[in-house]
Order: structure tokens, then sequence, then C-alpha cells
């Protein structure tokens, strides 16, 4: 036998740790039994009394593994059915159940939750700082070492698709040997760019208008729209603005005042190094006048964005 | 000429418009000088809405606008069953409230002479909404009246300008508005002197300083805002503030608003408050609620915003004219002080192109620019000559 229970319950909305732990589970079970069957329940085309049918034992013998994908979809009789089925308990087989997330289907996990099931969380992976604690951790379980620039470098190329950085870790993993350094990442990645705002919007407050521009286009190319590119220039010269003339002190204590996050307040310090008031003041001058103009006042929007963030670009030269 | 002795009756609220209000009697009285549709404009706080309204009462008294009967009554405070009023507090009116309204017209009044259908803020009719009512006020019934409200011609799309009777109102005089306030409100003549003049003469508002100690207050600091800015830091607070006193009073008299009206709507659901989590039907009709109110929170704040940049636009103005050595009035007598240091400060040129700031602003926010960085924008082009 294996240590895994009878019932499994998979909570969050990050499919591909979602898929992970599920398939984990499936696989130890496997091990236990070459020869369990996997049934798959379809939670939307599902009819009453099926859970029941799969789950009780087999004239065969025989184990069995029964996965529910999507319970916070499911019609109402598979819920009232994994609630029967969790109380009732089972034979020979494991249940294992995904849920994204909502109040839907709460009452059969908590139903699961009463009879001991196994809840593993799949939280979802958002900002940056997640996707890199996720990319460190795959290459510590995947027993590798990877430096931080790395980290950055494949966030960069791969970042806004888990699945697609879980994958390109794994194949980091696979083919290359030693430690992963950035030049690794570059001969796998290089070239590709998953330009956002953000990037756009760093570069062009570093000063650097070239990257600032051939991210822009990378960005407008595949499909970003010029209007939320400019609210982030906006917010990023806001931010270096408040930071820059709200004097000394504790980037904590700061945060707090200003209601930023302490390392928005140490980026912030760290890009208004290069700016002083009067050219910051005309850089924000030229984000509102290109903020009315992507919103239908000038005849060309991308153009509009261009000129700002070569603007915004000049002005951090001086 | 502007003399504060408005004509009696259910006109007596309608201040300084005495030409309007002769144009409109005349038509109670004389069925030949009665049209089916009557377009109002004027400035806005010009009192179109409360001329509507007189307008309204008059044709439904039957002693032709006593102000005192109970007809005159129920239409002034809006309960006449004949009397259809349309507002929005939302961007615009839509086609279905329009298609409402055109077939409410067709049929007879209920209980006074005439069927009176106003429609407030005509400018916000959205061009398919226009299109839905011209058929009605193109072929009108007999006994149906459309009083459309605007702030000019212009606002109005053509169709139905040729189709209705135009009444210009104007902005009525200082000594008007703040004669009717004193009349109407019981308000202290000093103070009430100050809030006609402070708020340009548009009444409502002119009502809410003269009232409202806050109301004042933030004027107040908005104006002063002028003469504070030197450095980047303080344009950018400067804005911030601006941005949150807008805020602050949207959500003030927003959200108590919002609870009633939420109630309101439980209530004619015949829904449980009380209930943790409502049936379906219920839950779709609150979140269209909820929907629209967001709605008009949005507006409402650029309204505060945009007054709060007349406001300070009036500061200069008045900074510009106390430069010009003219004796025309000074709208913020009361910061005498202020002006003059502001006119002393700057030049005419370059109070001149502070005002040009602040009506790009202006220009901006009305371009769904968000508000906090159009005042920032503006703000940092305010700053003291000398730090640029």
């Amino acid at each position: 036998m294996t240590d895994v229970p009878s019932l499994v319950l998979i909570a969050g909305p990050e499919q591909v740790l979602a898929e992970r732990a599920a398939a984990s589970a499936i696989d130890a079970l496997r091990a236990a039994d070459p020869q369990a069957e996997l049934i798959r329940l379809d939670a939307a085309s599902y009819e009453a009394g099926e859970l029941q049918l799969h789950a009780s034992p087999s004239l065969f013998g025989g184990s069995k593994i029964v996965l529910v994908r999507d319970l916070d979809e499911a019609r109402e009789e598979l819920i009232a059915d994994v609630v029967d089925v969790a109380a009732a308990g089972l034979v020979d087989a494991t249940l294992i159940v995904q849920h994204k997330g909502g109040a839907r289907g709460k009452k059969a996990l908590d139903a699961m939750k009463k009879a001991g099931a196994r809840v593993i969380d799949a939280p979802a992976i958002k900002s940056d700082r997640d996707k890199s604690a996720f990319v460190t951790n795959e290459f510590r379980v995947g027993r590798r070492k990877i430096e931080p620039d790395a980290v950055r470098a494949l966030l960069e190329a791969v970042g806004k698709d888990l699945r697609e950085l879980a994958s390109a870790c794994r194949q980091l993993i696979d083919d290359t040997e030693g430690v992963i350094t950035a030049e690794v990442v570059e001969r796998y990645h290089g070239g590709k760019v998953d330009a956002t705002g953000f990037r756009v919007a760093d570069a062009a407050v570093g000063g650097n208008a070239p990257e600032a521009l051939r991210l822009l286009r990378h960005a407008l190319a595949s499909g970003l729209d010029p209007v939320p590119i400019v609210a982030v220039l906006a917010s990023q010269l806001r931010q270096i603005a408040r930071v820059a003339t709200a004097g000394r002190g504790s980037s904590a204590a700061l945060a707090k005042e200003l209601g930023m996050a302490p390392w928005q307040v140490d980026r912030a310090r760290r890009d208004a190094k290069g700016w002083d008031g009067d050219r910051l003041g005309r850089a924000i001058q030229a984000v509102a006048a290109a903020d009315f103009d992507v919103k239908g006042g000038g005849r060309d929007p991308v153009y509009a964005v261009e000129r700002v963030v070569l603007t915004i670009a000049a002005e951090r030269q001086g | 000429m502007t003399t504060p002795t408005a004509p009696g009756g259910v006109w007596r609220d309608v201040v300084g418009q005495e030409d309007a209000v002769a144009t409109l009697t005349a038509a109670v009285a004389d069925p030949a000088r009665m049209t089916h549709a009557w377009l109002l404009t004027g400035p806005p706080g010009s009192g179109r809405s409360m001329a509507a309204r007189s307008f309204a009462a008059a044709l439904e008294c039957p002693r032709g606008g006593c102000g005192e009967c109970h007809e005159c009554h129920t239409v002034l405070d809006g309960s006449h069953a004949d009397v259809t009023v349309m507002a929005t507090e939302g961007l615009s009116i839509q086609v279905k409230d329009a298609r409402a309204l055109a077939e409410l017209a067709q049929s007879r009044p209920a209980v006074g002479p005439w069927r009176v259908i106003i429609i407030e803020d005509a400018d916000r009719l959205t061009e398919r909404a226009a299109d839905a009512l011209l058929k009605a006020l193109e072929e009108p019934v007999p006994r149906t009246v459309w009083l459309l409200c605007a702030p000019s011609l212009e606002d109005v799309i053509v169709t139905i300008r040729s189709r209705s009777r135009h009444v210009r109102l104007r902005t009525p005089s200082v000594e008007a508005v703040a004669a009717l306030l004193v009349r109407r409100d019981g308000i202290e003549e000093r103070l009430a002197s100050y809030a006609a003049r402070a708020a340009q003469s548009h009444v409502g508002l002119a009502r809410r300083l003269a009232t409202d100690d806050a109301a004042r207050q933030r004027r107040r600091s908005t104006v002063l805002l002028a003469g504070r800015i030197h450095t980047l830091g303080d344009a950018m607070s400067a804005a911030a503030e601006l941005a949150s006193l807008a805020g602050e009073e949207s959500s003030a008299s927003g959200a108590e608003r919002d609870a009633a009206e939420k109630a309101k709507l439980m209530e004619q659901l015949g829904a449980d408050p009380t209930a943790r989590t409502q049936p379906p039907h219920v839950r779709s009709q609150l979140s269209a609620l909820e929907k629209e109110q967001k709605t008009r929170a949005t507006r409402f704040g650029r309204d505060v915003i945009d007054r709060s940049l007349v406001d300070l636009l009036s500061f200069y103005r008045d900074a510009l004219v106390v430069r010009a050595g003219n004796a025309v009035p000074l709208i913020n007598a009361d910061l005498a002080a202020e002006v003059e240091q502001l006119a002393r400060a700057r030049t005419s040129e370059q109070l001149l192109t502070s005002m040009d700031t602040i009506g790009t602003a202006r220009e901006r926010i009305e371009a769904n620019v968000p508000p906090l960085l159009a005042l920032e924008a503006m703000a940092i082009g305010l700053r003291a000559p000398a730090g640029r």
C-alpha cells in the first residue's frame, strides 16, 4: 500500500500545480498497484450516481482511481455524490478532486475534509516574486543550482505563462549540466522577450531609449494596448516622484506612509538617482499628454506612446 | 435691471430670468403661444430644471401657477401623476429609457390638463436615445408637452433642436442668487452674498456653500493650493490632495444614498435583507444596481474635480483682474490678500499660462485621462516660476 489516503483534495487556482499534485498522487498509487484503473469524471456532463458506480469495489478486484476535475464548475448531482461518497468511505478506490476555488461545491470540500482527506494547495502564482520562488524551487527539486541572474533572465523570456515556465525549467534541468547561469538561459531562450508595460517603463525610466523602444515594439506586436502601457509609465514616475520628494527614512516606514510595498520604495529610490524635480516634472507632463492622446485626443496612439517613451528616456539622460 | 424682484407663485424660485419667465407665463395664459416641445438652455446652475418644474406646475395649476394649491405643490416636489422627470446620474440617458418616455408620451394625462415630460439632461441623451424620441417629439399627442433642458443649443442634436421651441436662460446676477438664498433658505445676508459670488451664480452650488461648512473649507483649501506649489513634491501632494478631496466628497454623499437605494430595491423585490445569500434573480438585480451606482460615482467624482478646478481657475482669474487694475468685482473677495499676493508674484503671461494649464487638465479629465495623472501634470505646470 501507499501512503496516499483514499481521499485527496487539490484546492487552488494554479492549474500547473494542481495537475502535478494529481499526477504525483496517481503515480504513487500506480507504484503500489500497477493495474489500478484510472477513471476521469467530467464535471460538466456528470450523471447522478456515476461516482458511486466507479467508487464501489469491482467484481474482478483491483483498485481504482477516480479523478474529478473542476469541482467548482460541477453540477449539483456531482457535488451531492461527492458528499455521499466521502461520508460513506471508499474501499479499494481513491477519489482525487480538483477545486479551483470559489464558494461553489463548498459542501463537498467540507465533507471531504471532515472525512480526513489529504488537502494539497495549489495557490495562484502571479507576481514576479512568486514566480522566481517557483523557478528556484523547480531547480531545487531537480537538484540543480541556478544563479539569481539566470532566474531573472528566464522570467523575462518565458515568465508570462506558468506552464511554459515550468516546461522551460524542465528542459534546462534535462538538457544542461552544472550550474545554470544567465548565459545558459540566453542560449536556450535568447531573443524571446515577453515584454510587458512594466519592462518598457523600467527601460524608459532608466534612460535606455533603444531598449525601451525595442521592448515597446515587442509589447505592441504581441498585442498589448497602448493605454495600459501609458498607465504603467504614469505609475512608475509617480512612485519615483513621491519617494524622491518624501525625504529620508527607512523604506518600510516610507512604504507605509505612501501606501506602497517596501520593494517598490527601494526600486523607486534606485530609479530616482538619475532624476531631478524639473526633469521628472516634464516627464510626468509628457505622460499626461500621451494619456490624452492614446484615449482619442491624438491621431495615432502608437506614435503617442513611442514619443512619450523617448521623451522620458531623453529627460533621464538630461 | 436685475433687481431681485422675481414674479410670484411657482416662479418665485426662478431667479434673474425675467425674459424667460415672461415667455413661459405667456404660454400658460394663452393657448396660441403654447407649443408641444420646449428646449430650455442655460449655463449650469442657472436654474434650468427649476424653471422646467415651475413651468410644469403652472401648466397643471388651475390658476396658472399660484404656488399654493395641491397641483403646484405636487409638481414642485416631484410627485404629480402627470409630470415625469427624467434625470440621469449616470454618464448618459440610454435608449431604453428614451423608448419608455416616448411610449408614455402617447397616453393622456390622468388628472391635470397636460402630460408633462421633463428631461433634465437632454445633453446626456445618447444619439440612439435621441433618435428614439424624435417621432414622439415630432407628432405630438394633443395634451403632451416635452420640456428638455441642456446647457446650450449645441449640446442637443440638431434634429431635436429643430423640433422644439428654444428658451434661453442666462446666468443670474450674484445679487439675485444671494437674495434667493436669504429668502428661501433663510441664510444670513453676508454669507449668502459670499456663497453666491464664490459659486459664480450657480444656484445649487451657492446653496451648498452657504449651508455646508465643510464645503466652504474644501473650497478654501483648493483655492489656496495655487500659492503653495513650489517644488515637485508640493505638486505631487497637491494633486493627490485634490483627487482625494473629490473622492471623499463623492463617497460621503454617495454611500448613504447607495445603501438607501439598495434597501428600497430589496423591499420592492420582497427579499430578506438579512439573508446571507440572495436567490439568483435578486442577485442579478442587485449587481445591476451596483453597476449603476458605480458609474454614478465615477461621474460624480469627475464633476467634483471639475468644480474644484473651476474654483482654482477663479483664483487665477482674480489675480489677473488685480494685475489689470480693473474695477471688476473679485470672485474670491474673501481672500483678497492672497489674490493680491499671487498677482504680485506672477506676470500676466504666467497667470494666463496657469489658467491654460488648468483648462487643459479639465479637458483631459473629460477625455477619460485618470484624474490623478491629469492633476499631477497640472500641478507641476502651476509651480512657482522660480522653480522652473
